[in-house]
């Protein structure tokens, strides 16, 4: 059982690290502000939770683990909020993502 | 391991630090000074002193990050730099730096049993205080209790920092001419933003109760007067910002927050006073009960709560006397 739970976490734990790492090259490497964001997104979003339910499973049943868990649910609702606060305001302030045409059903006073 | 991971940590302060000197846009270095005290709390936490963690965490990265974006609303946003190079200013700073890297190397081990700091008064706060105080967390018991007189200092420096900043750019309602209803009703930064304010609108409740938690669960946890005081700050500073600078100064007016600002430092000193009416010295919580324990813990519960109230107070009104120039 402890050995299938090791291994369990070790996924976990290794693929979150995976994912930050994808999310770190992709900030670097992407070409403008809309697809780094979405390289960082998956930062905060997929890399942090999958290591915090990594630890989770290491803690097991405990407090720790409730901690845990009410950290997953506060990044779940703040790290989505911040990534789409960015691309908001990045929008209003007219910067236009890369070779991509505005859609035509966009409201005019979004439109650049 | 701890030191490979100091070692990492200290490396992206220092680099953080090159990037805020170097920075010509001040929005650039206010978020890197944000970053910075970030890094900071990390490195205080794998130091093992949870609380000042949680108060660089919770002031620095949050709370005067905000402060400092307030600011530079009303400042222009890039920094001018003269082109010349003051050598007398980059040899001093050399001269400083050769001095404090050399001085390191006198610097005991780190968490050398042996060295002078846990040698000198650290024994006797581990050894007395479960029998003078009787509560877990030894840094709450000596912030609060041995060492009262320099946290009354530091509430009256918070409280004085205060009323720098009302003297110098006023509070609508309060202070400086200005009325509340002068303030833009309903225009806030996040007025575009729909998600963002209905988060945030979620989360403050949670933040506020995290802030009550920390300020009551002091003595038996990290956390205190200060860490609760800025976090319950940053939940209404967070409604102001969703809500708009108007509704945030209709729901704690200007003039409660001036004497909210002052009524901390007043209950503080109050139990002083109070201690030395009831025969003992300055802050002596002892004589507060019959039982020279509780009274120490009821001290300590009454100064972290006048500590609480000062430092959200005053963080709020320098918020506020930023925030409401602006518009």
């Amino acid at each position: 059982m402890q050995l299938w739970l090791d291994i369990l976490s070790w996924i976990l734990l290794s693929g979150g690290g995976l994912f930050v790492l994808i999310g770190g090259i992709g900030i670097i490497r992407l070409p403008d502000l809309y697809t780094r964001m979405h390289a960082a997104s998956l930062t905060d979003t997929m890399g942090t939770v999958m290591i915090l339910v990594g630890i989770m499973v290491q803690a097991g049943l405990s407090l720790a683990s409730f901690k845990l868990a009410a950290i997953t649910v506060f990044l779940l609702l703040t790290g989505p909020t911040a990534t789409y606060a960015l691309a908001n305001a990045a929008m209003l302030a007219g910067r236009h993502p890369k070779d991509v045409e505005m859609p035509p059903d966009l409201p005019e006073d979004l439109r650049l | 391991m701890t030191v490979l991971f100091g070692m990492f940590l200290l490396t992206l302060l220092v680099i953080s630090a090159i990037g805020i000197v170097r920075a010509r846009n001040l929005f650039v270095a206010v978020m890197l000074t944000g970053i910075f005290s970030l890094l900071m709390a990390a490195n205080f936490f794998i130091l093992d002193a949870a609380d000042v963690a949680l108060t660089e965490a919770a002031v620095g990265a949050g709370v005067s990050t905000v402060l400092l974006l307030g600011a530079l609303a009303l400042i222009p946003p890039n920094e001018n730099r003269s082109k010349r190079v003051r050598w007398l200013v980059v040899s001093v700073v050399t001269l400083t730096a050769i001095t404090l890297g050399y001085a390191t190397f006198e610097n005991p081990r780190l968490g050398d049993p042996e060295a002078p700091v846990h040698q000198h008064v650290a024994p006797w706060y581990l050894e007395q205080t479960p029998v003078l105080i009787d509560i877990p967390n030894v840094v709450t018991a000596v912030l609060g209790s041995y060492r009262g007189y320099d946290t009354l200092g530091e509430v009256l420096v918070v409280l004085t920092a205060g009323i720098g900043v009302l003297f110098l750019l006023g509070l609508p309602g309060a202070y400086g001419g200005r009325k509340t209803e002068d303030v833009a009703r309903g225009r806030t930064y996040l007025s575009h933003h729909l998600v963002p304010q209905v988060v945030g609108q979620l989360l403050i409740p949670f933040i506020i109760l995290f802030a009550l938690y920390v300020q009551f669960h002091g003595e038996y946890g990290p956390g205190g007067g200060f860490q609760a005081g800025a976090i319950f700050a940053a939940a209404l500073i967070l409604f102001a910002l969703i809500q708009g600078e108007r509704e945030a100064l209709t729901l704690i007016p200007p003039r409660v927050l001036v004497v909210l600002m002052a009524t901390g430092a007043l209950l503080y000193g109050s139990v002083g006073v109070l201690t030395m009416l009831l025969g003992a010295n300055f802050l002596e919580y002892g004589v507060l009960s019959s039982d020279p324990v509780k009274g120490q813990q009821w001290g300590i519960i009454l100064i972290e709560l006048g500590v609480g109230i000062s430092v959200a107070s005053v963080l709020l009104a320098i918020y506020h006397a930023f925030a409401a120039r602006g518009r």
